[in-house]
């Protein structure tokens, strides 16, 4: 059995859907309720939304929006974006939503963290993790979009939301989200020696071959963006995932 | 009809997307007058076991569920949660079962299985099947569903095991007994798979 999921991250700005490179220079993709319908005939593994302005825009989630996606997403559907307290995730899981992912409040309500954790239970919550390399080469955590520097560092940061119980990590690279430069895999590495809960890698994959790579170092599952909304570098858009086959023989084998 | 049990600790919204789309006529309810008029039960859970049994106490749902499926043998699914609260009791929690099925519930035994095994199982996962069982009837390819727990089921009485899926170890996926079905996987969120556990479901 392929127990590596494959996961589509659909970005949403204002209900519809973009996709973004090094989260900057959003473009317009459609509507994301379409594309949800057609992931659900390729039977994709999971999907994670995400609003990437409703946190930097100081907006809550857009419930209707979402509830209407998530009517349509007959797989595991994590959402994230623009959640500061604890009603506004009440009122997500009753949309339908089976994990919510936190990234803002990680760095800036250690308490709401804690409490959700113990609620929901560490399976329901994922903790979404954007890292960008400084001038030196360093890696740093940025909330909001990329747009503010994590008080702390990437491995003390780890620490922290470790010990709230989050149950499972998104980690994106920043510098490659929509480059098709490929994982960071040496993030992955560095993170997955810490980090002994599922894994997900995120940003730059280009093929199925990424995909392999990012679990050998250390990831226990895949998100891309780009690769799944466009055809080829070209950028024409085209909604696709790779069959069924194609994961068990070529890269699971 | 199916209702589906609201009492406060399951993805309830999920799993009436899926019957809609599959034309599954069902209702959503807390009172227990209409859930004593009920012909087909779901009991959905997400969530810590003492969470659930609590929440099912103070819905004051307990007593009509025994008369319902206990007594006047209405069928009924138990889903994740749901399907463990079936059972006697679990690690997870001090607070009794429904204790409807011999079945405890335990931890994944991490020393039975091999490191690189996270917990909890989440993802997608084949089932073997261990007896016939209208529930899983017509699949033309082995079934795979989506799993998420730290828990799984373990009933006393092997006969109870419905289908056993490989995590490290063989561990109880579904059970049933007479018109009680219990699946710790997620059919409202496993695509055709599990459309066809709600609609033979809906059949039995």
């Amino acid at each position: 059995m392929r127990r590596v999921r494959v996961i589509p991250v659909l970005t949403i700005d204002n209900g519809k859907l973009v996709k973004t490179i090094k989260f900057k220079k959003p473009n317009y993709i459609g509507d994301p309720v379409n594309a949800v319908k057609i992931f659900n005939e390729k039977e994709v593994d999971e999907i994670v939304l995400l609003d990437i302005t409703a946190t930097k825009e100081g907006r809550e989630p857009s419930y209707s929006k979402i509830e209407e996606i998530c009517s349509e997403a007959f797989m595991p559907f994590a959402y994230g974006g623009g959640i500061t307290n604890m009603s506004q995730i009440d009122k997500l899981f009753q949309l339908g939503i089976e994990k919510v992912i936190l990234n803002s409040v990680l760095d800036q309500n250690d308490q709401l963290v804690k409490e959700v954790t113990k609620k929901f239970g560490s399976q329901s919550i994922v903790g979404s993790i954007d890292v960008k390399k400084s001038i030196f080469g360093k890696y740093q955590v940025y909330t909001k979009s990329g747009s503010q520097k994590a008080k702390l560092g990437l491995t003390d940061y780890l620490k922290k939301v470790l010990d709230y119980g989050i149950g499972e990590l998104i980690l994106t690279s920043i510098d490659n989200e929509g480059t098709y430069l490929d994982y960071d895999f040496k993030l992955v590495e560095l993170v997955s020696n810490i980090a002994k809960i599922p894994l997900v890698a995120c940003g730059g994959a280009n093929s199925l071959g990424s995909f392999k790579n990012a679990i050998e170092s250390g990831a226990s599952a895949v998100a891309a963006g780009s690769l799944f909304v466009y055809r080829g570098r070209t950028n024409g858009i085209l909604i696709n995932y790779p069959s069924q086959e194609d994961f068990t023989s070529i890269i699971f084998a | 009809m199916i209702t589906i049990i609201d009492y406060g600790a399951g993805n309830i919204k999920s799993i009436r997307n899926m019957l809609k789309k599959i034309g599954v006529e069902s209702c959503i309810s807390k009172e227990p007058e209409v859930i004593a008029q009920a012909s087909k039960l779901i009991l959905p859970g997400v969530g810590h076991f003492d969470y659930g049994m609590k929440s099912l106490r103070t819905s004051g749902l307990v007593e009509v569920l025994y008369q319902s499926v206990m007594v006047n043998k209405i069928p009924i699914l138990g889903i994740c949660l749901g399907a463990q609260l079936l059972g006697k009791s679990s690690e997870e929690s001090e607070e009794q079962g429904l204790s409807w099925l011999d079945m405890e519930v335990v931890r994944f035994d991490s020393f039975r299985m091999d490191e690189s095994l996270n917990v909890p199982h989440m993802g997608w996962n084949e089932i073997k099947q261990e007896k016939e069982s209208l529930l899983l009837a017509g699949y033309e390819e082995i079934p795979k569903f989506y799993f998420v727990h730290t828990y799984h089921m373990k009933p006393i009485d092997p006969s109870d095991i419905l289908t056993t899926t490989n995590y490290g170890y063989d561990f109880t996926s579904a059970v049933e007994k007479d018109n009680i079905f219990g699946v710790q996987f997620h059919p409202e969120k496993s695509h055709k798979f599990g459309m066809k556990v709600l609609m033979n479901f809906s059949k039995i």
